[in-house]
């Protein structure tokens, strides 16, 4: 029988802790029932959208080949009625799951990716003229209206889907940006980031290995509902007409709808679907959101459940 | 207060806007292609507007004096003309602000009551039925785009009950108090969509600052001074609590025309957000930065007057 080695490397203790962390994670999100509730929404929305192309045949979506009655109400034929095309109400929100969680995601990771760095550099650099920069930028950011802002850069760089996914990442990092920059304020002071630096590790290395481990929780906290803040505008956006007019999303499918006459010939299955699929998702998102917070800040836990 | 902090607020403030122009000056300049290649293309434009527009751009400057002549013209309110009316720029915006105003203030303020006693009933009984309910109700509102419940709101009473007008500012057939009815009539869907799509940020604001000032010393002190619940709510949470809904309220006072853009686009409303929609549609660019311009500058002030005020309500916050 073999007895584990006493001495650990520091990268296998580091993983340990990391695993015991995790476990604890998911016993305080396992036993949250709205989170959990969002998880499953999430989990269903993300494999219709990876399955969407099986389910729905290209050529049921395209204007030029759909069969069906033009506004028919939702009958067996057509659960969720049609469009103006013919096309199923029901096949093209299923369609839509895919583009409205891409980009969400999509811009999600690059608001996230650019307003961590952002405040893991400010935060690092607290105090100094680097921060100072930074953080002027960031309120910069806060204060601007996003969807102006938005509405202006979607108008320049013209309507693809790369572009929607630009513009909503650019007018949604500073939020991130501020949180880990406070985070990482308070990691900086720590003792084992001035030992790193007494032993010569360079601002670079201390950034990546010491401060981006530590402020990571957070960074995912806020990602989660990022992506929720992500999916609602690309929905006003879309609205606007300032989505890719070619790729089907939930809130291009409202904005034919709103085109459409929708709301004077009374064609309500055509506009109720998609939007309730952007709450479900958006509430999922948040709610697993606020898990992740409750997680991270022990003084929320149990805050819905004492009286 | 002091006159530090004061002047730092009022500092940042400027700096901010400059920071607006900038951004205005570069973005409408990266276009591809010449802007006033843009203006040509319009038959309508009149020489005298065409020129107006020539000197904003200042084309025949190196870009820093391009620059220079873009501040002066604007701060002296030469907004440019519109490329698809040829309408002067400022004049258009000023027509537009105040069914803006009437609707998004008169939306805000709803929300705003509405949400903060919802907050303080809820936060007082924490974990009651009508806490929970109003929390999810909240939660679910927040996640709902506010064009899709405008749009419901329609189909339901405009469109079946035929309660409500579909669209539009008034019928324009009345005069006197008719006419301030009519308008009462138009405004009453836009302003419940507004409502519902804002009231649910003031409701969770409210409810957790309660949850957190319910548990301060001070608070218990009252209690112990013997005074009764109605008096500590009253008297001592109530007051402590309401600080950040102020602050929001405030700045959702400056938030009012990114607001308004969608709403008003669904309800035909003739405000700034329709002007804006219309705008998008005809790639109308002076418009938009104008909108860009005036809708930031509304932000950075109310952003203003919030921290000031805040300065005076907590005057620990000018210490640090």
């Amino acid at each position: 029988m073999a007895f584990p080695s006493p001495v650990r490397s520091a990268r296998s203790m580091a993983w340990r802790r990391r695993r015991t962390a995790f476990a604890d994670a998911w016993s305080v999100f396992r036993h949250n029932k709205q989170a959990l509730a969002g998880a499953i929404i999430l989990l269903v929305a993300v494999v219709i959208a990876l399955l969407s192309p099986l389910l729905v045949p290209p050529d049921a979506i395209d204007p030029a080949s759909a069969t069906g009655p033009t506004f028919a109400p939702p009958s067996l034929a057509y659960p969720l009625g049609t469009d103006n095309f013919g096309r199923s109400v029901l096949a093209l929100v299923v369609v839509g799951t895919r583009v409205s969680l891409l980009v969400g995601i999509a811009a999600t990771v690059g608001a996230i990716l650019f307003g961590a760095t952002i405040g893991i550099v400010a935060g690092y650099y607290g105090g100094g003229p680097i921060d100072r920069f930074l953080s002027t930028l960031i309120d910069w950011f806060l204060v601007i209206p996003w969807l102006v802002l938005a509405i202006v850069l979607a108008a320049i760089l013209g309507p693809t889907l790369l572009n929607v996914i630009v513009v909503i990442a650019v007018t949604s990092w500073a939020m991130a940006a501020r949180i880990v920059r406070s985070q990482a304020l308070s990691v900086r002071e720590q003792p084992y980031v001035e030992r790193a630096r007494a032993l010569g590790a360079s601002d670079a290395a201390i950034m990546v290995h010491h401060i981006l481990p530590n402020v990571f929780p957070v960074i995912f906290a806020q990602a989660v509902l990022t992506v929720a803040i992500a999916i609602l505008s690309e929905t006003t956006l879309s609205i606007l007409g300032l989505g890719d007019p070619s790729s089907i999303s939930w809130g291009h499918i409202i904005e034919d709808a709103f085109n459409g006459g929708a709301m004077v010939n009374g064609y309500w299955w055509w506009l109720l679907p998609p939007g309730i699929c952007i709450v479900l998702v958006t509430l999922a998102f948040t709610m697993c959101g606020y898990a992740f917070e409750e997680i991270l800040d022990p003084r929320l836990r149990g805050l819905e459940k004492t009286g | 207060m002091r006159l530090r902090y004061v002047a730092r607020k009022v500092g940042w403030s400027l700096l901010t806007l400059l920071f607006v122009l900038s951004a205005n000056f570069f973005l409408f300049r990266i276009l591809p292609g010449d802007p006033l290649a843009l203006l040509a293309r319009s038959q309508r434009l009149a020489p005298s507007a065409l020129a107006k527009q020539r000197a904003i751009f200042g084309l025949d400057q190196p870009l820093p004096s391009q620059f220079v002549t873009y501040l002066h013209e604007t701060l002296t309110g030469n907004l440019g003309v519109s490329i698809i009316s040829g309408q002067d720029v400022a004049s258009l915006v000023a027509s537009r602000i105040w069914p803006t105003v009437l609707l998004v203030g008169i939306g805000t303020g709803l929300a705003a009551v509405i949400g903060v006693l919802v907050g303080i009933r809820g936060g007082w009984n924490r974990g009651s039925g009508f806490d929970r309910g109003t929390l999810y109700g909240s939660l679910v509102l927040y996640s709902a785009p506010e064009a899709w419940l405008g749009m419901l709101l329609l189909i339901a009473f405009a469109g079946t009950l035929g309660w409500f007008p579909a669209g539009g500012y008034s019928s324009g057939t009345t005069t006197g108090l008719g006419q301030v009815a009519d308008v009462a009539n138009h405004l009453v869907l836009p302003v419940v969509t507004l409502a519902l799509g804002y009231v649910g940020q003031f409701v969770i604001v409210m409810r957790s600052s309660m949850l957190e000032v319910k548990e301060a010393p001070y608070v218990e002190v009252a209690r112990a001074k013997g005074l009764s619940e109605r008096a500590v709510r009253r008297g001592h949470v109530v007051p402590n609590a309401f600080l950040p809904s102020f602050t929001l309220i405030v700045l959702s006072v400056g938030f009012i025309l990114g607001g308004a853009i969608v709403i008003e686009t669904v309800f035909s409303w003739p405000g700034l957000g329709l002007l804006t929609y219309q705008a998008i549609q005809d790639q109308d660019y002076p418009v938009l930065e104008a909108v860009f311009l005036l809708s930031s500058a509304a932000v950075v002030l109310a952003n203003l007057v919030a921290d000031l005020a805040y300065g005076y309500l907590d005057p620990r916050i000018d210490e640090v």
